[in-house]
């Protein structure tokens, strides 16, 4: 068989190699990339004072989102990619649609490496025309199809954003059913989408006749959700949060509705500070599944543990014992610096745990 | 008055000093390495282009010989650019810190016959870590030239000023070979290992892929002017080949670097390491083209204590580095290029007989 356009590639993959097509196409048009999706800032707009949201306009094999899914957004700070998941806070394409913009929106966390950066008044880590990579769409915390009749949509703080898709989705639908939509911030100047809230309630009863929503401020309590929503147990409950919050979800479930209708999003990984000095810590392997606890290099703790990591030098200059590092935080024996971020490369003959830490071994 | 050795002491404030700018280097690393290199990319990926298609119209073109010539000389910068300031320096990792997978030492396959694992094997572990120590690093002579008196003389020796000048023109094949141990392998077929049959395998396959695109599938699309383009690239290569030969062979064996026994390396201290790093190489000077054009290994020194910081920075390292080896009076071996290869040229006339003392000088310490 003699397909042309097949041949075409396979040809112009030899003429190019050892480098691949990708390889050119990203340098003119990376937005074409097949390696890896990438999309265009067309917008960075302030959401409040300590928030932003990212209009991207993603490359043409970028896959559709369903609502309340998240990306893994790889943006390059100082020189060094870094990546980080946000829920898609925009309403999901119609059937067979794709697509123009996506928009993610990000509330800084003050300890944090990349998100003060974008935020604030000065950030400057992202532009107008910049291209950033974005991984696909992930994650089942997304309505069903059809979507249940009695739909409660609950978040706090920055959480709201995967509930907001959802919300954006079943308004562009016009959905018919009853959709109850809470939403607890600290404090006015806290509240996301404020003003698109209002318009939606506004217009509520021509566009989505069953829908109902209400900011709350202030932290959540127990017998809030029983207190606002009556037959708790007769909805599907969608909820995103901080941790204590999604405690309170569940305990108030427990108590007067269904806790197997309850779908969940936990939306930010709580923050470690580095431990101190020459703390040592406990190395997971993942691929293995051994464990290994200890201070010093990686190497010899995984090596104690029985495996056989590939190396050379020992002593950290040939980079052949580099692994992949899933998370936790390491300190380079030789100068001191340490790593925090998680998927990133090491080398374990001179990198030290601080704190628990998983390696791809 | 300089001198190569230090007492323990001084060798660990020695030691001490280097690492501080190590640390303070890494911790500066950032943006301004991330563009350079990108920068770089671009200007490869514009001069291979550019290079392969004047390659093309140079067959159409009146101007046939200036034209040839310009696609032929940026196809050779191009593979030059490709192979020491990038393939190099990414496979020692200089770039990992960046995140970056098209610039990570665990992927990065650069344009040349040698495949990149077996290159970060024989030069990163083998070469890098044991740096001119007899018997164990086989970068001194390539397993086939005599570069220090302490190896044993045969008559062998007296080819190698020619064989040293094929080395030169096909210096991409040598390093392929290198560490397969390619002499072993064909002449002693009982003894060869899985592993060494293994890594002919990737070689042949790679170097098919090499062969192939230069040899056949480019000149092929040239139609009428096939020959015109083999040419070029055959040249491009070969000039690519001289170039990294000379830099190569400029790093470590000028008159002045050192060889070191086995037992160099026992209980060595960091100090100890850098110090040997330093007396087994040797830096060349020149413009910043030169620099570039030689991936920065010009300051082999440099490369040689820090393989991988980013190495556009070692000429601002180097002013530190040869301000310490002052303080602490360790010679810091730096001449112009032209010297450095006048250097090499005289020493492997000089092996390629036997020594004039009888092979007595420095063996074992
Ligand atoms: S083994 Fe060489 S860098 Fe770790």
């Amino acid at each position: 068989m003699l397909d042309p356009l097949s041949w075409g590639a396979r040809l112009a993959s030899a003429l190019v190699y050892p480098r691949t097509l990708d390889d050119f196409v990203g340098l003119v048009a990376p937005l074409r990339s097949r390696r890896a999706h990438h999309a265009e800032v067309v917008l960075v707009r302030r959401e409040t004072y300590d928030t932003v949201t990212l209009v991207l306009r993603p490359g043409p094999h970028f896959p559709a989102h369903r609502a309340g899914q998240h990306t893994a957004l790889t943006l390059e700070i100082d020189g060094v990619r870094r990546t980080r998941v946000f829920s898609i806070a925009s309403a999901e394409p119609r059937a067979g649609e794709r697509h123009r913009t996506i928009e993610l929106t990000i509330r800084a966390r003050p300890s944090g490496l990349v998100t003060p950066r974008l935020t604030g008044r000065d950030a400057r880590a992202l532009r107008e025309g910049d291209i950033v990579e974005l991984g696909a769409p992930r994650g089942d915390f997304v309505l069903g199809t059809p979507v249940p009749d009695r739909l409660l949509l609950v978040s706090g703080g920055s959480g709201i954003t995967p509930v907001m898709a959802m919300l954006r989705t079943l308004v562009a639908r016009r959905h018919r059913g009853e959709v109850v939509f809470l939403t607890w911030a600290k404090s006015p100047r806290d509240t996301l989408f404020r003003a698109e809230l209002d318009a939606i309630a506004k217009a509520a009863p021509l566009t989505c006749p069953g829908l109902r929503i209400a900011v709350v401020h202030g932290p959540m309590s127990e017998g809030d959700l029983a207190a606002r929503v009556p037959d708790l147990a007769s909805w599907e409950v969608f909820a995103c949060g901080p941790s204590g919050m999604l405690d309170v979800v569940r305990a108030d479930l427990r108590k007067h509705g269904d806790l197997t209708k309850l779908h969940t999003e936990q939306f930010s990984a709580p923050t470690r500070p580095p431990a101190p000095e020459g703390e040592g810590g406990e190395v997971t392997f993942a691929r293995s599944g051994k464990t290994a606890e200890g201070r010093g290099p990686i190497l010899p703790m995984a090596e104690g543990a029985g495996l056989r990591p590939k190396h050379g030098c020992r002593i950290g200059i040939c980079h052949t014992c580099v692994c992949r590092k899933v998370s936790g935080t390491t300190r380079d024996t030789a100068t001191g610096a340490l790593s925090t971020d998680g998927d990133v490369d090491i080398r374990i003959c001179t990198s030290e745990p601080v704190g628990p830490v998983v390696v791809d071994l | 008055m300089t001198h190569t050795t230090l007492s323990p002491s001084e060798l660990e404030s020695f030691g001490a000093e280097i690492d501080a700018l190590l640390t303070r280097t890494k911790a500066d690393l950032g943006e301004r390495d991330t563009r350079y290199i990108r920068r770089v990319v671009r200007v490869q990926r514009g001069l291979e282009a550019a290079g392969r298609a004047l390659l093309f119209a140079s067959g159409f073109s009146p101007l046939f010989p200036v034209v040839w010539a310009l696609g032929t000389g940026a196809l050779a910068a191009s593979k030059i650019l490709e192979n020491m300031e990038i393939g190099h320096n990414v496979l020692h990792g200089q770039y990992d810190f960046t995140n970056d997978p098209t610039l990570s030492s665990q992927t990065y396959e650069w344009d040349i016959v040698c495949p990149s694992e077996q290159w970060r094997h024989s030069h990163n572990v083998l070469h890098h870590t044991y740096t001119n120590v007899r018997g164990v690093d086989h970068d001194l002579g390539y397993r086939m030239l005599r570069v220090d008196p302490s190896q044993p003389w045969t008559p062998l020796a007296l080819l190698q000023p020619l064989s040293t000048l094929v080395l030169g023109l096909l210096f991409q094949w040598g390093v392929a070979a290198h560490d397969i141990d390619m002499p072993k392998y064909l002449f002693r077929p009982s003894e060869r290992t899985e592993e060494q049959r293994e890594k002919v395998r990737e070689l042949f396959a790679k170097a098919k892929k090499q062969l192939r695109k230069d040899y056949v599938l480019f000149p092929l699309l040239a139609g009428p002017f096939a020959l015109h383009v083999l040419a070029g690239n055959l040249v491009a290569n070969v000039v690519r080949n001289v170039w990294s030969f000379l830099v190569i062979f400029c790093g470590h064996f000028p008159e002045g670097t050192e060889t070191f026994p086995p037992e160099a390396l026992d209980g060595e201290t960091r100090g100890g390491f850098y110090l040997r790093q330093l007396r087994g190489s040797a830096n060349f000077e020149g413009s910043w083209l030169l620099h570039v054009a030689s991936g920065h290994l010009s300051h082999q020194i440099e490369h040689h204590m820090f393989p991988d910081v980013p190495a556009h920075r070692y000429p601002e390292m180097a002013r530190e580095v040869r301000a310490i080896c002052g303080k602490y009076g360790v010679a810091y071996n730096s001449s112009s290029l032209s010297s450095q290869v006048w250097s090499v040229a005289k020493k492997i006339v000089r092996l390629a007989f036997p020594s004039a003392g009888g092979d007595a000088t420095p063996t074992a310490a």
